[in-house]
């Protein structure tokens, strides 16, 4: 990708998220900075309980600091009331989850379809659009299936489609291969290396080692806060 | 891919986008089919939560139906007498009526409203506007070999304007023939088919005793003869012959005999019933008081009935009121009985679907978003099950009108209040589940398994 329109797209400044456990407040980030260009691929690695998943929920607007802030492109997110949240999580993200979170009662098609929904695109055009990107995916001949009808692979590729599908600045993927067996979880590293190469910016929370190696960066956590931060060659 | 982009471009600003009404009204759509695909998922258990409401809104429609229809019938006939009028009837006094059944006297009895007595409320009472007088008798009447047990009225010409009883074919008696005594009647309907099966009655004679009258007029049918609740005003005979009162004093003199079965009695009765109409509604239940009265000082002997129409209407306007009350919290509390199984049900699917509402938030659904997703789905439960109901509740009637043969009466606003208190109940159950489905945390409800 081209190197001059690296512009910030995810800026964390001085995050701090605490959760109050009864009686103990937990603090889950800490003072955490960071700052992620486009066109990255961002790998988020450490130990459970070093404050990923938090990291992932307010990456994913689906969670709000206790203090620091958060832009999202050029909006601070941290400030944002709850409707606002939505708009930012349906327009400016894409999520790809472990247990890759289709609406069963959907087929392929519907549920490609939803964030499209909530965006109030007409109908048409939303077919239109999750016909393209289910093609995109390789899934042009079961648009009419169940989820349930679908191998893993299959279900996760419907729901990088779904992900695709508003255009999103960021790509948020939560162990992405994380249910998968090696063949398939190959295919969606090599989805999310298409992706890449096209210049999406995707942000990956894994243990797995081998997504490290896919991407740009490694960040590791550590009790709530950055240990390392490393760009690949 | 590019092009995609330039789209993407143009609806950028979505906020705009949804506040398009022509959009809102897509989004409706769209809600409301997602809303009928996830019920009709559970099919059944969409159907017997409807069920609840269904028997709600169809028990109110018909009982309200059946409460009408018997009270409409009850007024009707109370509407007959004339509600601005005061009925006076003559009655037998009751210690006199046991001896004279059982002994063998031939003594005359003499009760009732005498002549004196109605010029006196005419004298005295002011607003007093026309006073109908009236003898009754039951007689046989004969056209040739036809016979037909008979209540005989004798009364005057304004009769039926005071009852509100009309002609339907013919005419009433005038002043002339009323002056002139003439013989001639006036018969209820139900008379023409006994009396006169195959030919015109109007201008044929009948033979009532020794003598003939002429057939003027026929009346309209009078309601149904059941009115217990008017306390024997209207008499339970539907076959009634009004000849003119003068004619009847001629004929009949002031003494009646009457030999039936045995036995042999002599009544005197000056007026068997007196109609008293009074100018002005407001007044009738005073005037009814002052009456009372004179009766009182002129009568040593309960001899007499006052019959206040307007009180009767009162009351049973009254009892309908009740009624009323009763038949709304009866469907009050089935409606509500049918919103609480709305609220149980639609309170369980949300924590059934609370991974799919958290997908939805993720993906960018406002709470907003989730609280119409739930609540369309109660009102279509609602709605519908409203509908079946008020189709049940329109035919049942019918039928109890068919087989128990009771009158009855879907009124307009029956149907729409009560589809419109089964919408309302979706909306006010349903809030509730909604509310709890969109104040998920997205996070926790991603999580949920």
């Amino acid at each position: 990708m081209t190197d001059g329109d690296n512009h910030s797209i995810v800026k964390l400044d001085d995050i701090v998220k605490t959760y109050q456990m009864g009686e103990v407040t937990v603090e889950a980030l800490r003072n955490v900075t960071l700052e992620i260009l486009s066109g990255e691929y961002v790998s988020i690695m450490g130990p459970s309980g070093c404050g990923k998943s938090t990291m992932l929920n307010l990456l994913g607007c689906l969670d709000r600091p206790t203090s620091g802030r958060y832009f999202l492109g050029n909006e601070d997110v941290s400030t944002m009331d709850d409707d606002m949240l939505s708009a930012m999580r349906g327009r400016k993200l894409g999520f790809v989850f472990q247990s890759y979170n289709l609406i069963q009662q959907l087929t392929v098609i519907e549920n490609i379809e939803v964030p499209l929904y909530y965006q109030g695109i007409s109908e048409s055009e939303s077919r239109e659009r999750a016909v393209y990107y289910a093609k995109r995916v390789g899934l042009g001949s079961r648009l009419n299936h169940k989820p349930t009808e679908l191998s893993g692979g299959q279900q996760q590729r419907v729901a990088i489609a779904r992900a695709l599908a508003n255009n999103p600045l960021v790509i948020l993927a939560d162990e992405p291969t994380g249910n998968l067996d090696s063949s398939s979880g190959k295919e969606i590293l090599d989805i999310f290396d298409d992706l890449h190469n096209q210049g999406k910016t995707l942000i990956t929370v894994t243990h797995d080692q081998e997504i490290a190696h896919h991407g740009t960066r490694v960040v590791r956590l550590r009790d709530g806060q950055l240990e390392s931060d490393v760009r690949n060659q | 891919m590019s092009e995609i982009s330039n789209t993407i471009e143009e609806i950028k600003d979505t906020k705009s986008v949804r506040q398009h009404p022509g959009m809102a009204i897509m989004r409706f759509k769209r809600a409301f089919r997602l809303g009928v695909k996830s019920l009709w998922l559970h099919r059944l258990r969409s159907f017997l939560t409807m069920l609840g409401i269904v028997f709600g809104v169809c028990s109110v429609i018909a009982m309200l139906a059946i409460g009408e229809g018997a009270s409409y019938e009850a007024q009707q006939q109370l509407k007959g007498l004339g509600s601005q009028n005061i009925i006076i009837q003559s009655v037998k006094p009751p210690e006199q009526q046991n001896s004279s059944t059982s002994s063998e006297t031939s003594r005359v009895l003499e009760y009732g409203i005498t002549y004196k007595d109605v010029k006196k409320i005419k004298a005295t009472i002011p607003g007093v506007t026309v006073v109908v007088p009236g003898r009754i008798m039951r007689e046989y009447v004969w056209n040739i070999s036809r016979r037909v047990d008979c209540e005989v009225i004798a009364t005057v010409p304004w009769y039926p304007q005071m009852r509100n009883h009309q002609v339907k074919r013919g005419r009433f008696f005038t002043d002339l023939e009323l002056e002139d005594r003439s013989n001639v009647c006036v018969i209820s309907p139900e008379m023409v088919q006994s009396l006169f099966p195959l030919s015109d009655p109007i201008g044929q004679s009948v033979r009532i005793g020794e003598n003939y009258y002429r057939v003027i007029g026929v009346m309209t049918p009078q309601g149904s003869s059941k009115n217990a609740q008017l306390g024997g005003v209207g008499s339970d005979i539907a076959n009634k012959l009004f000849i003119p009162i003068t004619t009847a004093r001629v004929r009949y003199g002031e003494i009646l005999v009457k030999r039936r079965s045995g036995s042999f009695e002599a009544i005197r009765v000056e007026l068997h019933e007196v109609t008293v109409k009074v100018d002005e509604r407001d007044r009738v239940v005073p005037v009814s008081k002052v009456i009372q009265d004179i009766f009182e000082k002129n009568h040593d002997k309960e001899d007499y009935n006052i019959v206040v129409p307007l009180e009767l209407i009162n009351k049973a306007k009254r009892t309908k009121q009740i009624f009323n009350i009763v038949l709304g919290s009866i469907a009050g509390i089935s409606l509500l009985v049918g919103g609480i199984g709305i609220m149980n049900i639609m309170l369980a699917s949300v924590t059934e679907r609370t991974r799919e509402i958290g997908i939805r938030r993720a993906l960018g659904a406002r709470r907003q978003d989730i609280i119409t997703q739930f609540l369309i789905e109660t009102v279509i439960l609602s709605g519908a099950g409203g509908i079946v109901g008020v189709v049940l509740g329109i035919t049942i009637p019918y039928f109890v009108t068919v087989f128990a043969n009771m009158a009855t009466i879907v009124t307009l606003w029956a149907p729409i209040i009560a589809f419109s208190i089964s919408a309302m109940v979706g909306i006010v159950f349903g809030i509730y589940p909604a509310i709890r489905a969109a104040d998920m945390d997205p996070v926790e409800a991603l999580r949920h398994e």
